[in-house]
């Protein structure tokens, strides 16, 4: 690498404009949660005669309150928080349920082939990129077969049933690394199924499961179409919530509350991304990125 | 099968069943929840349903009235439109960032942190989000105009001919990180030796990338594409919050309209025949991919 005082004229303009570009997009990234949050704190006074950036010359939390625990969402005036907690509720099992399925199929099509374990592989392959509009009108009648329409155990179905192909495919290219010849070893210890999967491969398997996990989280937190389509009145995650929130036709839009409302409803997953960045970018790239 | 042994222990059988035990519950869910499913749907196009089911065949009927409902072909206009749009600012602005931030950055970390935060967030609030600052009233406009340029004006989301591009803008804001991030990947991938070769030949850094490097991306280019489409042709959320499918049905894209048809209207059959030509147009995108990828690694 040149030293600094050896560099030319151009290579240092060359450096600050690179740098001045990639401020720029930064603001670009930033500039909606800058205003979202400003936006969430202001009185609707200010926000009426003040613009996008001004700052809240009397920052107020009402707004923040109001969009958690009394704003008109539907016919209640309870606020965002029951649509949060349905959300934890649909999504902390959902999750739970799918990673673990996803641990053990992706155990088996990588460690425990079979004859048509590759071809049930690329059927549940193709299964990740199916849009969901195909599989709507059936999951509905479904579940009002099943008595669990409108429910949040029917949503959790739904999640855990279409996360799967996801879960499966992250563990099984994951598993797909571990040397065949540890398990074959195992094997001829006389280890079992269940222990080689104990005793070899969970042990090295934390990057997967976070990876899995953050994966799951963020898509079930962020579903709309299943939301929107699965769950009736109070049972609603927290999306559809704030949809109706946003697109209510009210005499007097409070948008203070509407981006309270916002943020609330996106922090579990900024604060995921936040915490676990890495894992989330390799959940996002995985299988896209051939290594 | 690896053992010579046979064994007809009742416990070397269930031990031997096991895996295909443990994925038996998966694999049905599959026939059942996936394929059983589509084929369910696909029937449903071909009947006479409306409000219920109903499992008379009328074969093609359906999708040649589908064809001719204007709004479905507004619906695909829009997702030509959208998508590419979409597609190709996210590949340009999203390689132009990776190359950018390729080129030993400082604070590189916290720079990609801030290009990628958006895709945590969920499309709903994405939208949220975009319709406050692109509101006519209150938004982008009154702010250029507190700055000083009077006459301007910015209705795009109220303007039944313009109001598709404020989905542009919100997915582009949305989803460019995630192709950053895919070509970052890629650059790192690239084997320096070649570049630095180059260097040595005389060739300028810009000729580089133009003739070595971005040509060598092309599987990352090959991936972004199907990715991004794949998103494009899911679009749904993103339409409902910010512009709820208007002005009219100006800015419904095939998702909304097969909403509107199958679960607001009750026209099953309608509603499944357009969820069928959503389908297929991801399939004709995503099996050649999936064979071609399945393929090579077999062969690599």
């Amino acid at each position: 690498m040149a030293s600094t005082s050896s560099r030319s004229y151009t290579e240092m303009a060359g450096r600050a404009a690179l740098y001045a570009i990639l401020l720029l997009f930064a603001l670009y990234f930033l500039a909606p949660l800058f205003v979202m949050i400003i936006t969430s704190i202001k009185p609707m006074a200010e926000i009426r005669t003040g613009t996008l950036i001004s700052l809240p010359k009397a920052p107020t939390f009402e707004p923040w309150l109001k969009a958690w625990g009394t704003a008109t969402i539907g016919v209640a005036n309870e606020g965002i928080k029951g649509f949060f907690m349905n959300s934890l509720r649909i999504a902390i099992p959902a999750v739970l349920i799918s990673t673990l399925i996803g641990a053990l199929n992706g155990y088996v099509l990588s460690k425990w082939k079979f004859r048509g374990s590759d071809t049930f592989f690329a059927m549940l392959l193709l299964g990740c990129f199916i849009p969901f509009q195909v599989i709507l009108l059936p999951m509905a009648r479904t579940l009002g077969v099943l008595g669990i329409s409108g429910t949040v155990s029917g949503l959790v179905l739904v999640h855990t049933v279409y996360g799967l192909a996801f879960t499966t495919l992250f563990f099984r290219n994951f598993y797909v690394g571990i040397p065949d010849e540890l398990v074959n070893a195992a094997k001829i210890d006389g280890a079992g199924f269940w222990r080689i999967f104990w005793k070899i491969m969970l042990p090295v398997s934390k990057p997967i499961f976070m990876v899995t996990i953050i994966w799951q989280t963020t898509q079930i937190w962020n579903d709309f179409l299943f939301g929107v389509c699965f769950s009736t009145g109070d049972t609603q995650p927290v999306t559809v919530a704030l949809n109706n929130l946003v697109n209510t036709s009210s005499a007097v839009k409070e948008y203070n509350v509407d981006m309270a409302a916002a943020i609330i409803a996106a922090l579990p997953t900024l604060f995921v991304y936040f915490a676990a960045g890495k894992y989330f970018v390799r959940g996002l790239t995985a299988g896209a990125v051939k290594g | 099968m690896q053992s010579a042994e046979r064994s007809y222990n009742p416990l070397t059988i269930l031990e031997n069943a096991l895996p295909k035990l443990v994925v038996a519950p998966s694999f049905i869910a599959m026939m059942v929840f996936i394929y059983g499913f589509i084929l369910w749907t696909v029937y449903i196009s071909m009947s006479k349903s409306t409000f219920l089911p109903n499992y008379d065949f009328v074969g093609l009927v359906q999708y040649v009235k589908l064809w001719k409902i204007d709004r479905w072909y507004v619906a695909c206009k829009n997702l030509l439109i959208y998508g590419g749009l979409f597609i190709g600012f996210c590949t340009v602005f999203g390689l132009l960032l990776a190359i950018f931030l390729d080129q030993k950055i400082r604070l590189e970390g916290a720079i990609r942190s801030i290009y990628l935060y958006p895709l945590s967030l969920s499309f709903v609030v994405t939208g949220t989000a975009w319709r406050w600052m692109l509101n006519p009233g209150l938004g982008l406009e009154r702010l250029v105009r507190e700055m000083g340029w009077e006459s301007f004006s910015f209705d795009w989301l109220v303007n039944a001919d313009m109001a598709i591009y404020t989905v542009v803008i919100a997915a582009v804001w949305q989803s460019t990180g995630f192709v950053m991030a895919m070509f970052l990947a890629g650059l790192r991938g690239i084997d320096s030796s070649i570049i630095k070769a180059a260097q040595v030949d005389g060739a300028s850094l810009p000729r580089i990338y133009w003739k070595i490097i971005i040509p060598s991306l092309r599987p990352v280019f090959f991936g972004a594409f199907i990715i991004l489409t794949h998103i494009a042709i899911k679009s749904f959320d993103l339409v409902v919050v910010l512009t709820r499918g208007g002005p009219g049905y100006s800015t419904d894209l095939p998702a909304t309209f097969m909403y509107e048809y199958a679960f607001t209207r009750g026209r099953l059959a309608l509603g499944a025949s357009s969820a069928t030509m959503m389908f297929m147009m991801v399939m004709a995108l995503i099996v050649p991919y999936l064979y071609s990828e399945l393929r090579s690694k077999k062969n690599g």
